[in-house]
C-alpha cells in the first residue's frame, strides 16, 4: 500500500499530525497515488492510465517531441480516434482536419510505442466506452484524459478526471499529475427505479436539484441502494454527468457487480494476480464513520423520466412538466438566464414540454452508447417507425458495442424503424467531426451537454435517456416513454 | 512555460450571465486541429459576438468601446464550466484577457488558466455584482486593479478586496514557472514510487501483458 502508511497521517494546516480515520473512498484511492506532498493540500499523484484521443493526443506528443522529452511510460498510455472521425460507413466524409489528426495520432503513437486502437479494430471507440470495455479502467486506478467526461470511469471505482492540454503534456512527460485534494460530497440514491426511469434520469434529476455548479470543487461519491442495484453501464452513465454538476471527479465504490464486469476483459489481471487485485479492491469503500463535506439524498422513487428544456444541464424537468416562465422568477439574474435560454431554444414559457416538435434524434455519446443503452432504445423502437420529418441516428460507442449489437440484431430493429445505424465515435454529441444538427433545428439527444451551439451553430438540444430519445423519434415530439414501453 | 503575472490595471468587461461554458468561449469547429493557436482570438465568444451573417453583434459587450480593449473579465457564476478544452483559455488570451474575476469557475478551466499565465480570481458574488455595477455605471471608463503580490482587486472607486489563492499557484504565476521541468526534478521519486508500486499493484503495470 504505497504511500498510505504516511499519507493518511498528514500534517493539518497547523502542522499537527492528524490520523485520518474514517476515510472516504476518495481518500483511500488518492493516498495510494501520492508520490510527494507539494503543499498542504496539493499532491503529486501517479497516473495509472493515460488515455489519448484524436482531438488532443497528437498535439501533446508533438509538444513533448519539441521539448526533446520522451514519453515517461508509453505502456501506461493508450490511444484511440473518436472525436474527429466521421461515423458514416467507411468513415466517408471525414473532414480534412479529422484525417490530419488521425494521421498524426498514428504517427506519434507509433513513434512513442503507445498502443493505438485504430478505426475498424475491436478496441476502437469513444475513449470512455473502450476504457471500461477493455479492462484498462480498473477499480482504484487513477485515470486521466484530455476530456472532461473522464469522470465516467469512476463508475468502476476509479479516480478519473479530465485535464487540459498543458496537463496532458505534463502527464506524458512525467506520468504524474499535480492536483489539489478536492472536497468530498456523497450523493445517496435510495429506492427502486420506477418504470421508465434510468440512470440518466437519476443524474439529470440530481443536476436539476444541486445545479450545474453544485459539485464545483468536489469529488462526488454516489452511494445508496439504487446504485448498489445498478449494473455497471448505468453507473458509468451516472459518473459521466458528474462534470455537468461541476464535479471533476465522480466515483462509486467497487463491489461484486464491478468485479464480475471487469473479470475476463482483455487488459484486466488474470489468475493469481486477479485474486490479489480483488482482495485489494474490496477495501476501496468509504468507512462507515467517514465524513463528507456535503451530503445529498435523493429518493429515486419520486423521479420520473427527465428532459432538459434550456442551455445548461441544470435546466431540466420531468417529462410531465411545464417550461418555466420567467415572469414567475423573482431573482433578476435567474430570470435573465431563463429568458436567454428560452430565446435560444425557441420555447414558449409555461407550455408543457411534452409535445414539443423535434427534427433530430441522436442516440450515442460517452453517456449512453453502450450495449444496454442500445437494448433499451431498441425495446422502444421495435415495431415502430421514426416519425415523418425526423432524422434519427444511432451511433454505437465502440466497435465492440457495434458488433455485439449486430450479433443481437439490434441494428436491424433500428434500421427497420427508420433510424440510421452508424460507425462508432463521438459524432453529434459535440459535432467536432462536422456531424451537426442544422441551425434552428431541435434535437433530442442522449448525450451530456445542451450548451449553446454544442451540436452545431444554433442547434437546440434536449437531453434525455435512450428510451426517451426513441419516444421522441417515433412521436415526432418530446413524449413520455412510459406510455410506450412494453 | 507560462508567462508571469504580477499586477495589472486595465479595462474590465462584465460578462455576467450564468454558466458560460467553454463551448461558448470557443466553438469546437474553430479549435480543431494541431495548428490553431494564434487564430483563436477572433473566435472567442463567437456565438455571442457575431450575428448569423458574420457581422459584429452590437449588443455583445466586447464589441463596444472601451470594452474592446478589455484585459480583465468580470464574470457570472460557473464561468468556464463544461469541456476541458484549453483552447478556451488560449482564445481569451489571444483576445488580450489576462485576468478573470468571478464568483466561481469550472474546475478544469480554472486549472487551465494557471497553465497559461492567466489569473482567475474568486470573490464573493456580492462583490462581483458590485464590481460589475461600478464598471457599467462608468460605461467601462473605470479600470480595475488586480495585484497578485498583494492579493487584492481594487474597484474603480478605490475599494480594495482581498482574495485567497493557493500559494503554490500564486508562486507559479508570479515567477512563470515551468511545471514539467519542476516535476522532472523529482524523477527519482517518481521512479522509486513506480518500482515499489509494481510489487504492490502489479496489475496496473503489467496490464494485459499476457493478452498482447
Amino acid at each position: 500500500m504505497i504511500g498510505s502508511n504516511t499519507a493518511h497521517q498528514m500534517p493539518d494546516k497547523g502542522g499537527r499530525i492528524v490520523d485520518r480515520r474514517g476515510r472516504t473512498l476518495l481518500a483511500k484511492i488518492w493516498d495510494q497515488h501520492v508520490i510527494a506532498n507539494l503543499s498542504d493540500d496539493t499532491d503529486l499523484l501517479h497516473v495509472d492510465r493515460h488515455l489519448l484521443h484524436d482531438l488532443g493526443g497528437s498535439r501533446g506528443l508533438i509538444d513533448l517531441k519539441n521539448r526533446n522529452l520522451p514519453v515517461h511510460n508509453p505502456e501506461l498510455t493508450f490511444a484511440t480516434p473518436d472525436h474527429a472521425i466521421s461515423t458514416a460507413s467507411g468513415r466517408a466524409g471525414t473532414i480534412k482536419t479529422g484525417w490530419e489528426l488521425l494521421a498524426a495520432l498514428r504517427t506519434e503513437t507509433s513513434a512513442s510505442g503507445i498502443q493505438l486502437f485504430d478505426i475498424d479494430q475491436p478496441g476502437q471507440g469513444i475513449v470512455h466506452v473502450i476504457g471500461p470495455e477493455l479492462g484498462l479502467s480498473l477499480p482504484g486506478c487513477l485515470i486521466v484524459c484530455g476530456d472532461s467526461h473522464t469522470c465516467t470511469h469512476g463508475g468502476l471505482g476509479a479516480l478519473a478526471f479530465g485535464i487540459g492540454s498543458s496537463e496532458l503534456t505534463h502527464v506524458l512527460a512525467t506520468q504524474t499529475i499535480i492536483q489539489r485534494r478536492p472536497k468530498t460530497m456523497r450523493v445517496t440514491f435510495d429506492g427502486r427505479l420506477p418504470f421508465g426511469v434510468t440512470a440518466k434520469d437519476l443524474i439529470l434529476a440530481l443536476i436539476g436539484h444541486v445545479g450545474a455548479a453544485g459539485g464545483t470543487g468536489y469529488a462526488v461519491e454516489y452511494a445508496g441502494s439504487a446504485i448498489r442495484d445498478m449494473p455497471i453501464e448505468g453507473r458509468l452513465t451516472i459518473c459521466n454527468l458528474s462534470v455537468e454538476l461541476g464535479a471533476k471527479m465522480g466515483l462509486i465504490a467497487p463491489d461484486d457487480t464491478t468485479f464480475a464486469y471487469v473479470q475476463g476483459r482483455p487488459y484486466a489481471p488474470q489468475g493469481a494476480m486477479w485474486d490479489r487485485a480483488v482482495a485489494a479492491w474490496r477495501s476501496l469503500r468509504s468507512d462507515s464513520d467517514a465524513m463528507f463535506d456535503r451530503e445529498v439524498s435523493i429518493d429515486v422513487g419520486a423521479i420520473i423520466p427527465q428532459i432538459t428544456w434550456g442551455t445548461s444541464p441544470e435546466h431540466v424537468l420531468g417529462v410531465d412538466g411545464r417550461i418555466p416562465d420567467p415572469a414567475d422568477i423573482a431573482d433578476p439574474a435567474r430570470r435573465g438566464a431563463i429568458e436567454i435560454a428560452l430565446d435560444y431554444m425557441g420555447l414558449k414559457p409555461g407550455a408543457p414540454i411534452a409535445g414539443t416538435k423535434v427534427d433530430w434524434v441522436f442516440i450515442g455519446s460517452c453517456t449512453n452508447s453502450r450495449l444496454s443503452d442500445l437494448r433499451a432504445a431498441a425495446e422502444v423502437a421495435r415495431g415502430r417507425k421514426v416519425a415523418p420529418g425526423v432524422r434519427a441516428w444511432v451511433v454505437p460507442g465502440s466497435e465492440t458495442v457495434k458488433r455485439d449489437a449486430v450479433a443481437e440484431g439490434l441494428d436491424k430493429i433500428f434500421i427497420d424503424a427508420g433510424f440510421e445505424w452508424r460507425e462508432p465515435g463521438c459524432s453529434m454529441c459535440l459535432a467536432a467531426n462536422g456531424e451537426t444538427v442544422p441551425p434552428g433545428q431541435r434535437s433530442v439527444s442522449t448525450s451530456n451537454r445542451n450548451f449553446i451551439g454544442r451540436q452545431g451553430p444554433r442547434a437546440r438540444t434536449h437531453l434525455a435517456s435512450p428510451a426517451m430519445a426513441v419516444a421522441a423519434a417515433v412521436s415526432g415530439a418530446i413524449a413520455d416513454v412510459r406510455t410506450m414501453e412494453r | 512555460m507560462a508567462q508571469a503575472f504580477t499586477k495589472l490595471t486595465a479595462t474590465a468587461a462584465p460578462i455576467m450571465r450564468t454558466n458560460v461554458d467553454t463551448d461558448v468561449i470557443i466553438s469546437i469547429n474553430r479549435m480543431i486541429g494541431n495548428s490553431v493557436r494564434g487564430s483563436l482570438g477572433k473566435w472567442a465568444f463567437g456565438s455571442l459576438r457575431y450575428l448569423p451573417d458574420g457581422s459584429d453583434n452590437p449588443a455583445f459587450i466586447l464589441n463596444r468601446e472601451p470594452y474592446r480593449a478589455a484585459e480583465i473579465l468580470v464574470t457570472g457564476p460557473n464561468f468556464g464550466c463544461g469541456s476541458s478544452r484549453e483552447a478556451a483559455v488560449w482564445a481569451l488570451q489571444e483576445m488580450g484577457i489576462r485576468a478573470i474575476i468571478g464568483s466561481g469557475f469550472g474546475d478544469i478551466f480554472f486549472a487551465n488558466c494557471f497553465q497559461n499565465g492567466i489569473l482567475p480570481v474568486v470573490l464573493d458574488k456580492a462583490v462581483i455584482d458590485g464590481l460589475a455595477a461600478e464598471i457599467e455605471a462608468s460605461q467601462g471608463a473605470g479600470r480595475l486593479d488586480v495585484d497578485l503580490q498583494e492579493q487584492t482587486v481594487t474597484s474603480p472607486s478605490g475599494v480594495r478586496h482581498s482574495f485567497e489563492i493557493d500559494p503554490r499557484r500564486r508562486a507559479g504565476l508570479l515567477e512563470g514557472l515551468d511545471e514539467i521541468s519542476l516535476t522532472l526534478r523529482r524523477d527519482q521519486e517518481i521512479r522509486a514510487f513506480q518500482a515499489s508500486d509494481r510489487t504492490a499493484r502489479p496489475w496496473i503495470h503489467f496490464a494485459g501483458s499476457s493478452a498482447r
